[in-house]
């Protein structure tokens, strides 16, 4: 293989690493902790649960699917769901605030705020 | 053959090659729980055909990729996802391709990581979310690793392999 390719290719390799490591590092730090856990669905948002509240509770989507949101020691994740991918389901629990848990098969999104979003709960 | 049938021929079973990997990937089950992340195994094709030919070649055998795979196995959602990303790509690898400063794997790790950030971005765009801009330095390392390997196995094939297609 050509040589001065191969160092570019090396270069490119570090760079973009780099750079997403960066990106990572920054975006973590700047997370305060969230307090609502608000539930958007096709865009708009739905319900807003407190984190330090305990529950669980059966998010329904269009075509009557179902993901279940746990909010537990101040963590949400989605405890199941009846999503192709169970994408959502397998992501770690989320309590930083601009934290997502993102179900794209229902439109669905677990987002972590500091404010409610909405006024009254689902 | 003459040289237009030669070229129909490559397309043809370059397309289908294309469409077997994407079913391929869809049986591997990814073992990270971060949305999008993939082999990209159908991009294999694509690298090969730009490296080895041009962008002539690449171009239109992955978007005949990407929508027949997105009729035959996803919905209009993948394919929203599968084509932002995959023309994005496309752009950024035949653009690292003319800099002449890349090997394949560099093209292709390029490629790898800009499907990513072209999926994410019609994320954005399709959920009105920003926030999973959040997701994005995960989906770049995936894409520099997987871009890597593929890039790697294509650079094989580049050197082993002749389509037999007389350019000009």
């Amino acid at each position: 293989m050509d040589k001065i390719k191969l160092r570019n290719d090396i270069i490119l390799l570090a760079v973009i690493l780099a750079a997403a490591f960066a990106v990572w590092g920054v975006i973590r730090l700047a997370m305060p902790a969230g307090r609502y856990a608000v539930v958007e669905l096709d865009g708009k948002t739905i319900a807003s649960y407190p984190l330090d509240t305990d529950i669980r509770v059966e998010i329904p989507s269009e075509g009557g699917h179902i993901n279940v949101l746990v909010i537990r020691d101040g963590k949400a994740s989605v405890e199941s769901a009846d999503c192709p991918d169970k994408l959502c389901v397998r992501q770690r629990p989320v309590s930083k605030a601009g934290q997502t848990i993102i179900c794209l098969p229902h439109k669905l999104i677990i987002r972590i705020d500091g404010e409610s979003g909405v006024d009254a709960e689902l | 053959m003459n040289k237009s049938a030669k070229t129909i021929t490559l397309l043809g079973v370059c397309t289908a090659a294309a469409m077997v990997l994407s079913y391929v990937e869809t049986l591997i089950p990814v073992p990270f729980a971060v949305p999008g992340i993939k082999l990209g195994l159908a991009n294999l094709v694509a690298i090969y055909l730009l490296m080895k030919l041009d962008w002539r070649y690449a171009a239109p055998v992955s978007l005949v990729r990407v929508l027949l795979t997105a009729l035959l196995f996803g919905n209009a959602a993948s394919l929203a996802y599968s084509a932002s990303g995959a023309v994005l790509s496309m752009l950024v690898m035949i653009g690292a391709k003319r800099t002449k400063a890349f090997s394949a794997v560099g093209v292709s790790v390029l490629g790898g990581v800009f499907h990513n950030v072209g999926q994410i971005l019609m994320a954005i765009l399709l959920t009105g979310t920003a926030q999973i801009a959040y997701w994005l330095p995960p989906l770049i390392i995936s894409g520099v690793v997987t871009g890597a390997a593929i890039g790697a196995v294509g650079a094989v094939l580049i050197a082993k392999t002749d389509p037999r297609i007389d350019q000009k």
